[in-house]
């Protein structure tokens, strides 16, 4: 019996060719974004939300132990809240609402605004530092210690855990504050400085969501 | 590229110490990262002859061990504690230091960014960071060995408070390389090995965990804002990939171990109950009874397993898929074909990583999890056989009807393939809680894991050494030395491994120092000696692989064109060794996939990536923009 032709597919596919690549490997949602001088910015934003990622895993890891713990546990006692925790509350709100503020300015190129709104932001960061050291000395004045009770030994663990991540992010605040009194008027500099703007402040406003979840987490889940 | 000119951020510095010390340059930090794991190696290589040692001729003398451990090793003679802290240590810097280093941060470092044509990695001070951390961690781990086990610079280190007091001064560390709670969170108080020296073990894990984070967060970054121009994700080598998704994995893996780890610390110094339960009777003492045991209630032991596990089961696809993006690489450069099925490549690496997030309950059947827990992590554990044998077929399909060169880098990415099925097989047993139960005490589980990430791993790595070493040096490594060492190695480890496995199914428990007490493990005897024998000759053939590097560095064959392997990715499109910004100034651009072998109508038979003459037929391989 003779074959009968079932397929027109040729068996060799037509050719692309070279072909004229594009930017960032035709990869980029941005295609004309590649190379231009704000890539060191896009790196500063993509690297930052990389590092949340993990930071996230590692307030994940944690927050599972504090579940699986009171949980399970037979000795737990529930914390207080002390009431400072409220003003460190408002005052990391604040924080992220100046910072905003400033990141804004700086799109609009007010360079004195953006270093004015960076130095409130620094100062109501440093704000809720000194509130939480506040918090940690009035329970100890109780006498309840990181080795207390398990919710007081996440309740140091974990408030401690994100003032370091604070305070990095504190010091970040202050080396922008002290670059921006320098010119950056080439455009590369300039995004640059805008990349490092955002990444800053993505990392503020997730460290602000994070204290939210703790709060919640160490006095509303159990 | 005319927007690249001046924008490279660091200029190729002069100083040595520039240079070659705290260097910017991420071809200098791939090298320091190899070294690091070379080091390393020795070190737990050098552990594992002792234990192999003291389980064929329990009772020998060795009179260094004495030297370093005066009490752990009274007259030479190895303790049964002794025994188990170099288990311990053993696995935690195999694991650690070498199957986490060299792949990633050795290789992966040197040529990411080289094949997707960037001139360096994204934030090369982050880069530069990432290894110095990393090495700290490595000093961190070698003096928590001595600070246990040897009196004196215990004694020294009990001026940081007393829980990091000299500990028994018998022994390293002890605790595995999974360091369980609760004796890990206890104390000296928990016996021997569980001092000072275990403060400083978890001081290294954590501090490893920031170093590989800062280098996960600069592939990911690096990769997914620095390709050049043309160098799409699928026209990515099948190793850029692997290393993304290891960067991936570690992203998410290490912080949880790093969580986990500043709990263990705080109930070890601080006195906490996150690990530790109620109850404890531990070295004849109750919890709460004594001033060194003070009172603990509440904690939970499994919970520590739970966090560990959950860092642990990626950790091993973290060691062993750069590996295997080194095969495919390989196996497809010296078959002369396109690897078989590059987009199936892709979403199998991918299906790998994200199945391993879901599986680490399998490392746990015997913690009395519940049995529908159970079943539902065998079932997903199993499921990683589909992802894991689509690799391997395509590994097989890429070799079908090749015209093989059979390399030495051929030959290990070959061994790789091989020891992957073979330790892996293995893993459809011990993945069913059912079998595991029985099994999982046993060499059977030493064997499974030393052939799949221990071994295969390494392979990847030598494969990957002795393929990338003519762009490295600029010289050859010596293949007849290379052929010595790939057949002496294969022969070994097989011969090592396959009677572990014999053993595991008679019931021979791991972990033991000596089994002279056991009259039903009598006729292992053979084999146990066998294994010694076979480990003996298989660490002399890495001293011959030692030489080799060393030899080849300053006296090798010179490589005579900048493409010896008639390869077809962008590191071999540059100098050799590569300058100090990987092109010289001049980005390339892309226009073809990766592994255009055998292309019809082409000149040659590879195109390289770089080739804007030749046209690929889209069928040809896995261009994957035209499906």
């Amino acid at each position: 019996m003779a074959t009968m032709v079932t397929s027109t597919r040729p068996t060799t596919k037509q050719g692309t060719g070279p072909g004229t690549p594009q930017p960032n490997g035709n990869g980029s949602k941005r295609r004309d974004a590649f190379r231009e001088p704000d890539s060191a910015g896009n790196r500063y934003r993509i690297g930052m939300w990389v590092a949340l990622a993990s930071i996230a895993m590692m307030f994940t890891s944690l927050s599972s132990a504090y579940i699986v713990r009171s949980g399970t546990a037979n000795d737990w006692i529930p914390l207080a809240m002390p009431r400072i925790l409220l003003a460190s509350t408002a005052l990391i709100l604040l924080s992220s609402v100046t910072l905003e503020f400033a990141r804004r300015s700086l799109r609009r190129s007010l360079q004195s605004e953006y270093a004015k709104y960076l130095l409130r932001t620094a100062v109501l960061g440093a704000g809720f530092l000194v509130s939480q050291v506040i918090a940690w000395r009035q329970l100890a004045a109780q006498g309840i210690y990181v080795s207390s009770h398990p919710h007081s030994s996440f309740f140091y663990l974990l408030t401690g855990a994100h003032a370091v991540h604070l305070l990095g992010g504190l010091l970040a605040l202050t080396f922008l504050w002290f670059r921006s009194r320098r010119k950056a008027s080439e455009p590369v500099a300039a995004a640059r400085r805008q990349g490092a703007a955002d990444a800053v402040t993505i990392y503020w406003h997730f460290m602000d969501g994070l204290w939210i979840y703790l709060f919640l987490l160490l006095f509303l889940w159990r | 590229m005319e927007s690249h000119e001046g924008v490279h951020r660091h200029p190729a510095p002069t100083g040595f110490i520039r240079k070659y010390i705290f260097s910017l340059d991420h071809k200098v930090i791939g090298i320091q990262y190899i070294i690091l794991a070379l080091v390393a190696v020795l070190v737990g290589m050098a552990m594992s002859l002792l234990m192999r040692m003291n389980l064929s001729w329990p009772g020998t003398s060795w009179p260094i061990l004495e030297t370093f451990f005066p009490t752990g090793a009274p007259g030479g003679q190895m303790t049964p504690e002794f025994y188990l802290s170099l288990v311990t240590m053993h696995g935690t810097i195999m694991v650690f230091f070498v199957l986490t280093t060299a792949p990633q941060g050795g290789f992966g470092n040197y040529f990411l960014p080289i094949q997707i044509g960037a001139e360096d990695m994204a934030f090369p001070v982050l880069n530069m960071m990432s290894f110095w951390v990393t090495l700290l961690g490595f000093i961190v781990i070698l003096l928590a060995i001595f600070v246990e086990g040897n009196q004196g610079i215990g004694e020294w280190f009990a001026g940081l408070g007393p829980s990091f007091a000299g500990g028994s001064g018998t022994v390293g560390p002890i605790g595995g390389w999974t360091g369980y709670a609760p004796l890990s969170a206890l104390g000296k108080i928990a016996g021997p090995g569980q001092g000072g020296g275990m403060n400083l073990w978890v001081i290294s894990i954590a501090i490893f965990c920031v170093g590989s984070l800062l280098g996960a967060l600069n592939f990911i970054t690096t990769l997914l804002n620095m390709r050049t121009k043309g160098m799409s994700l699928m026209r990515m080598p099948l190793t850029c990939w692997a290393w993304f998704t290891t960067a991936v994995l570690a992203l998410l893996s290490f912080p949880v171990l790093l969580g986990g780890g500043v709990l263990l610390l705080l109930d070890r110094i601080a006195n906490t109950s996150f690990f530790i339960p109620g109850g404890l009777y531990v070295s004849g003492l109750l919890s709460g009874t004594n001033p060194n045991f003070p009172l603990h209630t509440g904690g939970s032991p499994i919970l520590w397993q739970h966090l560990f596990w959950f860092f642990g089961h990626p950790e091993v696809y973290i060691a062993i898929l750069p590996g295997m993006g080194a095969t495919s690489h390989i196996l497809a450069t010296f078959a002369r074909k396109p690897v078989f099925g590059y987009r199936a490549m892709v979403f199998a690496i991918f299906a790998i990583g994200l199945l391993g997030f879901f599986v680490w309950g399998h490392h746990m059947f015997m913690s009395g999890m519940s049995p529908y827990s159970a079943i539902a992590f065998s079932v997903l554990t199993l499921s990683i056989g589909v992802p894991s044998a689509v690799k391997t077929f395509n590994w097989l399909g890429t070799l079908w009807g090749g015209r093989i060169r059979f390399t030495v880098a051929m030959l290990f990415a070959l061994g790789f393939v091989s020891l992957f099925v073979a330790g892996g097989i293995t893993g459809l047993i011990l993945g069913q809680s059912s079998l595991d139960l029985p099994m999982h005490d046993t060499y059977l589980v030493t064997a499974h894991f030393h052939l799949v990430m221990g071994v295969a791993s390494i392979f990847g790595m030598f494969a990957a050494l002795y393929f990338w070493f003519p762009k490295m040096f600029g010289r050859f490594m010596s293949e007849s030395l290379g052929r010595i060492h790939f057949w002496i190695t294969f022969i070994g480890v097989y011969a090592i491994f396959v009677p572990m496995h014999i053993m595991g199914i008679v019931g021979m428990p791991r972990r033991f120092s000596s089994f002279t007490e056991y009259e039903y493990l009598r006729t292992l005897d053979p084999l146990v000696m066998l294994v010694t024998v076979a480990a003996i000759l298989t660490i002399g053939a890495q001293l011959l692989f030692y030489f080799n590097v060393i030899w080849s560095i300053f006296k090798g064959k010179k490589v005579e064109s900048d493409n010896p392997w008639e390869a077809t990715t962008l590191e071999w499109t540059t100098a050799t060794p590569p300058p100090h910004d990987n092109f010289a100034g001049v980005l390339p651009t892309v226009y073809h996939g990766p592994y255009e072998f055998a292309v019809p109508g082409a000149p040659r038979d590879y195109v390289m990536q770089t080739d804007m003459e030749t046209e690929v037929p889209s069928g040809n391989g896995h261009d994957g923009h035209k499906h």
